[in-house]
């Protein structure tokens, strides 16, 4: 009988026992057999051979022991046995199962997220050898960046196409928001979000089509007649029903007619985790492109034999020629030199990019940190459940001890059982997992900002939860199953439910597992406090400008056809018109919306002092509509136009860090020469107080704003934006004003959103870990608080005799009262001494995403001690209240 | 030092019964085991059923149905390759337990 026959046998565990039992019965037949040979009656023949035998149920039972199969058969009926028991008691199961479930669910969740924008790698051919070719360190602010991916600019990407001698193959693409044409009108389109791609993007990516053909070489022209476009599975799906492709297939993106002609696999999302496509275009570079400009990326596969160093190496050398054939023309002598000296590295690109795992990625290692505790807690609580339930149980361990039970057999018993509610948790968490995690998506989504992350449940997830599931098996069920497999037979047989005559344990495992629990709130607690007071600090901060009652407004026009000399005039024209519309109050241009991202900088020469300003140009009314007050000077005026000399506003950061704080108006500001913004020199004519600029959590920094007359010409383009001050609901205001222009200028295209939404969709982040950090520390002392009372409660009912000569001897309510409480007192003394150590420590890391405060906050610290005191009080008073009012007759009686 | 304990003595006489016999019944073995030792040693037949089966887990015999002379089916053990190394072993070991328990009671 081999290993393998036995183990299939196992749900024939009849034929086993059978197979045995007729081996022992021919040893016995054969025996009496020789026996009655020998001469003996056949009836004690029989007899001596079953004396010779000993007792044969005794020996079936060794034989099965030593069957290994037969002892996966005894686990599984161990398993039976373990379900039968929490189906007689349903309660506990049930609550360790929810338990351990939503804390397995809400761990499992984060990682997933984290899974998705970190570790996750593309959905492509071997997604190592991908790498993308970046400037190492960053291009220092130079020129103008789209968006954080695109990081070089045509000309590079030209040079790159033509030498890259490490990797096998090269593409450029970069991604936007492209309006598609629904309607008649300039207005009736929608944003949707577009690759352009270069010729062997797909074909480097190894991505095949769905339908149709991809974008690839034929597309490639060198004048930009290429119209086709792939769309995206889900585009495809979601948009045009799936239906087979034909040639009439087209779609109008900002003004430009494409022929779709394929649909991409459904697992392609793009290079960007987090934020999808709809469709592909080919990516073109006219001849008269802005050099200065980064709008692309640069990705490539490494031939075989290189890695990553060695391309970065060759790229490094490579990067002097790159740069000198790529260089912009008109910046100063310094910028010109910064970018000669640029050097170019190859950085792996197998989990694509992100801007969420820059936005997220810390904040998720936090939450996950959060829901680890918070589980553990739970971990600790339930520990606590399977030791009353063990000390419940003493009796029936007992009896299985004197009948002969070897402790190790109890011990599986025991962990068999917990492990059980681990498993049973697990698989409920990881469908709980796949509910928290699209919450969670939906909670990071903001307007149109949609983001398209599709969640797997891939192996790292299930290892995760797997491990999660065999960390709190062993955190809550080894070690009642220890202590309950010590415990002492005769004593717990004697004692009947073993209360009376146990010692009592200084250091009992219960009163260590609350201090831990009193700990790891604490840690929780103060987390919490950090995060919720620092979104408070957020919200509540002065910007030093108006931010309610402000709806931005984007004005697009390009069909207009106006010309380049008189686009500011327009600009003014518009103005003019929005300020005539009912319902608004104010109204100026500007080109920098504040608090809302973004930013421009331009190199300045302050006297002899060198060095960096922002720079806004606004129109007269800008200071009147955000309510910033003049500090000395005047204001702007329609008399500052393009023939009066150049003027600039600055803020006090500015006086501060260049001229020292003296006298302002009157002095200078040079600007450096970049292309299309020459060097000009400005005369400061007013001063500002410092405020906000593209973000809430910045520090004040030097500011100039300049006349929107006097923007140069040459950088001029055919768009403004305005900031509109209304006591109207931004929606309103916005679509009156919407009619108003659409009905002067039907071929302007416009676009609002209120300021004040947008700088709170910015908070996301911190309002997120606000919101969850919040509740999981409040989940946290309530499962203290549950934690604390079933221990006090515990230790009660095991000084009840104690307690019943204390009162019987006159002690008062009150003393004994106080006697209990101190007991918890001194619990959550340690616990919050712990607890305060660890949290200053833990905390640390969190410093920079605080807002407002440091991570070593005293009334932080003062206040989470305080809440876990009271929730200590509440909890371990009605134990003790009831203590108090112990009948000392019925105590003493008892025993 | 050699590790040795009763049932390290039952498994030895066990393997060496079945060393000498190509294919033996647990009764069998009994036999041989108390003819051999002209009767000095009786196998306690509780403990030898358990031994057989570990032994046939630790792959050191085979089993097989099979009748006997007298036309009874009965499970037959025969030594396997993994058995006949276990035996030179367990030899060794008892040899050096005997060697050992004289060398005490000689000194005594």
């Amino acid at each position: 009988m081999n290993l393998l026959r036995r183990i299939t046998a196992l749900f024939r565990r009849s034929s086993i026992d059978r197979e045995i039992d007729e081996e022992l019965q021919a040893h016995l037949a054969m025996r009496a057999e020789d026996n009655v040979a020998a001469g003996m009656s056949p009836a004690a023949a029989a007899r001596d051979a079953r004396l010779r035998f000993g007792n044969p149920t005794t020996t079936r039972e060794r034989t099965e022991h030593a069957d290994i199969a037969l002892g996966i058969d005894s686990i599984w009926r161990d398993i039976r046995y373990a379900v039968r028991g929490y189906v007689n008691a349903p309660m506990f199961a049930i609550v360790a199962i929810t338990t351990l479930a939503l804390g397995i669910g809400a761990n499992t969740a984060i990682f997933q997220l984290l899974n998705e924008v970190r570790l996750r790698s593309l959905p492509i051919a071997h997604p190592e050898e991908l790498v993308d070719i970046r400037i190492i360190g960053g291009n220092k602010g130079m020129g103008i960046s789209d968006t954080r991916y695109s990081s070089l600019t045509r000309p590079l990407w030209q040079e790159i196409e033509r030498s890259h001698e490490p990797l096998s193959g090269v593409f450029a693409w970069r991604s936007s928001y492209q309006n598609m044409q629904t309607g008649l009108t300039a207005n009736d389109v929608n944003p949707v979000r577009t690759i352009n791609a270069s010729a062997d993007f797909f074909n480097v990516l190894g991505v095949v089509p769905f339908a149709g053909r991809l974008i690839g070489p034929e597309d490639a022209s060198a004048a930009c007649t290429s119209t086709s476009a792939a769309v995206s599975y889900s585009w495809w799906q979601s948009q045009m029903g799936g239906r087979p492709l034909t040639a009439a297939e087209s779609v109008v993106l900002d003004g430009t007619q494409y022929h779709i002609v394929g649909v991409t696999p459904p697992r392609f999302f793009g290079l960007a985790v987090g934020e999808g496509f709809d469709f592909v275009t080919p990516l073109c570079t006219p001849p008269n492109v802005q050099r200065e400009h980064f709008d692309v990326a640069v990705m490539g596969r490494l031939a075989p034999g290189w890695t990553t160093d060695r391309a970065t190496q060759w790229f490094t050398s490579a990067s002097t020629g790159f740069f000198d054939a790529a260089l912009p023309q008109g910046y100063s002598a310094k910028s010109t030199e910064l970018f000669r000296n640029f050097k170019l590295g190859a950085f792996s690109a197998a989990t694509g990019v992100s801007n969420l795992r820059n936005a997220y990625d810390s904040s998720l290692w936090i939450l996950l940190g959060i829901t680890g505790l918070v589980l553990l807690i739970a971990c600790a609580n339930l520990a606590n459940l399977m030791l009353a339930r063990a000390s419940a149980r003493q009796r029936e361990i007992a009896v299985r001890m004197a009948l002969g039970a070897t402790r190790a057999r109890l011990l599986r018993q025991l962990l068999i059982e917990s492990s059980l509610l681990a498993v049973t948790g697990a698989l409920l968490g990881i469908a709980l997992a796949q509910l928290f995690s699209h919450m969670l998506i939906r909670a990071l989504t903001t307007g149109n900002d949609s983001l398209s992350l599709a969640v797997h449940t891939d192996w790292r997830v299930l290892l995760f939860a797997a491990a999660v599931a065999i960390l709190t098996c062993a955190v809550f069920g080894t070690l009642p199953a220890f202590r309950a497999s010590k415990s002492d037979p005769i004593l717990a047989l004697k004692s009947g439910d073993g209360h009376a005559s146990s010692r009592r344990e200084r250091f009992s495992i219960q009163r260590i597992m609350v201090v831990v629990q009193v700990a790891i709130s604490m840690v929780l607690l103060v987390t919490a406090l950090l995060f919720v007071r620092s979104f408070r600090n957020l919200m509540t901060v002065d910007p030093g400008m108006r931010d309610e009652g402000i709806t931005v407004a984007f004005f697009n026009f390009s069909k207009s056809k106006i010309d380049d000399t008189h686009i500011e005039d327009f600009k003014r024209q518009l103005l003019s018109e929005v300020l005539a519309v009912p319902g608004v109050t104010n109204a100026a241009t500007t080109t920098m919306v504040p608090l809302t991202g973004g930013s421009w900088t331009h190199g300045i020469d302050v006297g002899p002092v060198e060095g960096f300003s922002r720079f806004t140009w606004v129109s007269p009314t800008y200071f009147q509509t955000m309510n910033i007050p003049l500090l000395s000077g005047r204001s702007f005026n329609d008399n500052d136009t393009k023939s009066s000399p150049r003027v600039a506003i600055v803020n006090q950061s500015f006086v501060r860090n260049y001229l020292n704080g003296q006298e302002a108006l009157g002095k200078t500001v040079r600007t450096k020469a970049e292309p299309r913004y020459p060097s000009t020199l400005f005369e400061i004519v007013g001063v500002i107080p410092d405020t906000k600029y593209n973000d809430l959590r910045g520090n004040p920094e030097p500011m100039a704003f300049v006349p929107a007359m006097q923007f140069p010409i040459e950088a001029d383009g055919p768009g403004t934006r305005m900031v509109v001050a209304s006591s109207l609901p931004s929606a309103i205001i916005g679509e009156n004003i919407k009619r108003a222009i659409s009905t002067a200028h039907p071929e302007v295209r416009t676009r609002f959103f209120e300021l004040q939404q947008q700088i709170r969709n910015n908070l996301l982040r911190e309002r997120l870990l606000a919101i969850l950090s919040g509740f999981f520390g409040i989940l946290a002392a309530a499962l203290v608080m549950v934690g604390l009372y079933g221990v006090v409660s515990y230790l009660v009912t095991r000084r009840r005799n104690e307690l019943g000569i204390r009162i019987a001897l006159g002690s008062t309510r009150t003393r004994i009262i106080s006697l209990v409480m101190r007991e918890a007192g001194r619990m959550l003394f340690v616990g919050t001494l712990v607890g305060a150590a660890i949290s200053l420590l833990a905390t640390r890391g969190a410093s920079s995403i605080l807002f407002g405060l440091k991570s070593w906050d005293p009334a932080t610290l003062a206040f989470a001690i305080a809440s876990l005191a009271a929730v200590a009080a509440l909890a371990s008073f009605l134990p003790a209240f009831r203590a108090a009012r112990l009948d000392p007759v019925q105590a003493l009686r008892n025993e | 030092m050699a590790k040795n304990d009763l049932q390290g003595t039952l498994e030895l006489l066990i393997l060496k019964t079945l060393a000498h016999n190509s294919s033996l019944h647990g009764y069998g073995i009994v036999l041989h085991i108390e003819r051999v030792s002209n009767e000095l040693l009786r196998v306690e037949e509780g403990s030898l059923y358990p031994a057989l089966h570990r032994m046939e887990q630790n792959q050191w015999v085979r089993s097989q149905w099979a009748l006997t002379e007298t036309n009874r089916r009965a499970k037959f053990y025969s030594l396997t390759a993994a058995g006949r190394k276990q035996l030179t072993a367990a030899e060794l070991a008892w040899e050096q337990t005997v060697k050992g328990v004289q060398a005490v009671m000689k000194f005594a």
